[in-house]
């Protein structure tokens, strides 16, 4: 992990750009537990800030500026290297991988011993309300419970900041509120600085913290 | 590392190739020193135009290999218009795929059985019509090649359906034929004005790849082509096994110039596609909408089931001659059955399929890994090869192998490796790596990226990830592929004859080489074997990833491949 103090993400004049024409400018520091939330049309770059943020954006990209992650830069770190959790609209939960297998997929290997990391995997579905749920299969799963099961995957491997990329917009609207306040719980206590990008602006009422409108 | 792997399997492909039609070309013009052949000369060509009926012979390649590609075509496309979306069509997808596995001389001896004045269907009109004896016809070995055409067009639909088939996705073809459709355009008017022009240019390759293998084609020509004379790459094999030596110059001038009937034959299909395709753009904005089209639509049924049926049925009496014990013309099956001769067969059996296996296994390990290794590569850098490369993969598809086998040959005697595994494995590749190229890379691209993404933004490094995610979310693609780089290996004949030298005797070289004989039980065991390993090989690609991932239902929407 970085230098250990919690600054925050800090976006630095970035600029990404394709073909000559830029995509998204922005400059922005989000505090550790504070949620920011992009608003844009799509084919506005959204999307792209968050490849990039999280180092896997083709190069064929033009990117500008600094990305900062706690007093560090992370321009040229791998994405493994990063620390950075993204979460998108699908849950990508790996479907050859059981529940558990996917949750411990995320656990670093410095959670030595298969008992260990077995309790914290049992633990995370725990806090998720989903107990027991370890050896199922993730097809079977209700869209709800997969998405919780995702967020648990990406807090696992203790991300310093989290990504969310319309995170929301594929569960039905009953559910949305639910999943919703189920997230951005989770950011909060973690002291996760949070940026998330979206094209309904009810996400951003419920996050609660700054929307920013990218023309 | 990773980045030299593509390098490296355009290397595999393309050398092979590249020396061998130096090797050919040498000696054509009189250069082979090892046969005291040391100066430039235009003998070999002046010896090769005395040969009589050689006219006829490369009249006999060209012109049958145009009808026969055109034929398929012709089938494939004029289905595909009329039945897209429909239930036929599915089920033709289903049976279509393993009939593609069978190789080419078990499917023509299967032909052979049917179709032949003895064979099954001349037995089924015996009963109605009264004969005692087999019609005195020539109907396979026909002068004209009909039968060989017959067969080529068979075997071939199955490759041209499914490429047709991995190409309409890319035009949007359903939504294209609502379309039509409510315009007021029949089903094939419809498909052909506004589907075809999209589709065309993706079949474009594997289309000139059947044109280019039908006219220079030897094991299937051997089996049902016409004898006096014979198609020129028949011939050209006949010179090449002579033992006057002296032939090998004047074989090499007739593999060069089955070179140039192959640029022929494409010249000819692509002056064609000029025409029909200026022709075609009138036509499509002329309005005629052919609403009633019935017809040619169950026509077109009626010819795919024709040529589907025949292969099948032709496996089958395959199979009944296998085990048959007197079979007298006009009885339509044997008065009795016997394993007798697989008894006696049995080690031999048992030796040749050790053979196939022995090339086979090292092939596909190889052919998978290089073309895994491509893929992945691809992904790291993040950026897709162009159409050029496409060209580069089917080049060993275009070249015909008569016309550079034997110059390989002298390229392996050259560097000591004449009559080795590695050199027979080297040459199976070359025409092994295109297919499991063709298999693997579209399910491989059509990975959602956003696995690979999140797995690395788990902290999974980029190895990681292709060990644990890709490979694993793959593994049903990647047995299929290599189901698929099994049977062509196991279908090779000529690289493994030449390459070779007759020191490998696999179920192929052996099936072929009963061929002039024409005893019937030991063609069907035969042609049966050459079966065996690439139906198992299916049926592992089928069973493994349902038994791993029995306890996984969203493997079955990933792995469709």
């Amino acid at each position: 992990m970085p230098s250990g103090i919690k600054t925050g993400l800090e976006l630095r004049d970035v600029r990404i750009g394709l073909d000559g024409r830029e995509l998204v400018a922005v400059d922005l520091v989000i505090e550790p537990g504070e949620i920011v939330t992009l608003m844009g049309p799509s084919g506005s770059g959204k999307s792209s800030l968050l490849g990039h943020i999280c180092g896997t954006l083709p190069d064929q990209f033009k990117v500008a500026g600094q990305v900062i992650l706690d007093g560090q830069s992370l321009d040229g770190k791998a994405p493994q290297d990063r620390h950075v959790g993204i979460l998108f609209q699908d849950d990508l939960l790996f479907p050859h991988l059981s529940v558990g297998g996917n949750l411990a997929f995320a656990l670093s290997t410095n959670v030595r011993g298969k008992a260990n990391r077995r309790a914290r995997v049992e633990e995370a579905l725990r806090s998720a309300d989903l107990d027991g749920f370890a050896d199922r299969d993730p097809a079977t799963l209700s869209g709800g419970q997969r998405a919780r099961i995702a967020l648990m995957r990406v807090l696992l491997s203790e991300p310093c900041a989290l990504l969310l990329d319309e995170p929301f917009s594929k569960l039905d609207s009953d559910l949305r509120g639910q999943i919703r306040s189920f997230v951005f719980n989770l950011c909060r206590k973690n002291g996760l600085p949070t940026l998330m990008v979206t094209h309904d602006p009810e996400d951003g009422i419920a996050a609660g913290g700054r929307v920013i409108n990218l023309a | 590392m990773l980045r030299f792997v593509p390098i490296i399997t355009i290397a595999f492909m393309i050398g092979p190739v590249s020396a061998g039609l130096i090797g050919t070309l040498l000696p054509a013009f009189g250069i082979l020193p090892a046969l005291g052949g040391t100066g430039p000369g235009l003998d070999p060509w002046v010896t090769l135009f005395e040969q009589p009926g050689l006219w006829h012979s490369v009249r006999l390649s060209l012109v049958n290999g145009l009808i026969a590609s055109f034929v398929s075509v012709a089938i494939v496309v004029l289905f595909c218009a009329a039945w897209q979306g429909t239930r036929i069509f599915r089920v033709m997808q289903r049976i279509l795929s393993p009939i593609l596995s069978v190789p080419h001389a078990a499917a023509a001896f299967g032909l052979a059985f049917l179709i032949a004045p003895s064979g099954w269907i001349a037995r089924l009109v015996a009963q109605f019509s009264g004969w005692d004896r087999p019609p005195d016809l020539a109907i396979i070995h026909d002068p004209l090649g009909l039968a060989m055409i017959a067969g080529l067009v068979a075997k071939e639909i199955p490759f041209l359906f499914l490429m047709t088939l991995a190409a309409l996705p890319q035009a949007d073809t359903e939504r294209t034929a609502r379309i039509t459709a409510t315009l007021g355009y029949g089903r094939i008017a419809g498909w052909f004005k506004a589907t075809l022009p999209r589709i065309y240019p993706q079949i474009r390759l594997p289309v000139l790849a059947v044109l280019a293998y039908s006219t220079s084609v030897v094991d299937v020509a051997i089996i049902l082509g016409p004898t006096t004379p014979a198609p020129l790459a028949v011939r050209i094999l006949g010179w090449l096994s002579d033992p006057d030596l002296a032939l090998r110059f004047m074989a090499s001038s007739a593999a060069i110039l089955q070179l140039i009937i192959v640029l022929m034959a494409m010249v000819i299909w692509m002056t064609g596609e000029k025409i029909i395709g200026v022709i075609g753009r009138h036509w499509a904005e002329n309005g005629q909408r052919f609403k009633r089209d019935q017809g040619a639509r169950h026509g077109s049924a009626v010819l795919a089931i024709l040529a589907t049926g025949a292969i099948i049925l032709g496996l089958v009496i395959l199979l009944i001659w296998s085990v048959a014990g007197f079979w007298g013309f006009p009885e339509i099956l044997p008065r009795s059955f016997s394993l007798r001769l697989w008894q006696r067969e049995y080690d031999a059996i048992g030796s040749s399929l050790g053979t196939t296996l022995l090339i086979a296994v090292p092939t596909v390990i190889i052919a998978v890994a290089l073309v895994l290794g491509c893929l992945e590569n691809e992904v790291r850098q993040a950026h897709k090869p162009g159409r050029g490369v496409m060209w580069l993969i089917y080049l060993p598809l275009l070249v015909p192998q008569i016309s550079f086998m034997f110059g390989l040959q002298v390229f392996f005697t050259l560097i000591g490796l004449e009559r080795t595994l590695i050199s027979v494995v080297l040459a199976h590749l070359v025409f092994v790596l295109p297919y499991v190229f063709l298999s693997l890379s579209d399910p491989f691209r059509a990975l959602d990226p956003r696995y690979g993404q999140t797995a690395l933004c788990l902290g999974a490094s980029p190895s990681g990830v292709f060990w644990k995610v890709r490979l694993p979310l793959l593994t049903r693609a990647i047995l299929t592929a290599m189901a698929v780089g099994l049977a062509v290996t196991v279908g090779q004949y000529l690289p493994t004859l030449l390459i070779g030298a007759g020191r490998f005797a696999t179920v192929t070289t052996e099936a072929v080489a009963l061929a002039s004989g024409g005893d019937r039980r030991m063609i069907g065991i035969y042609g049966l074997l050459q079966m065996v390993l690439p139906f198992a090989g299916f049926a592992c690609a089928l069973l493994i990833p349902a038994i791993l991932f029995r306890h996984r239902r969203g493997m079955s929407a990933h792995n469709r491949g």
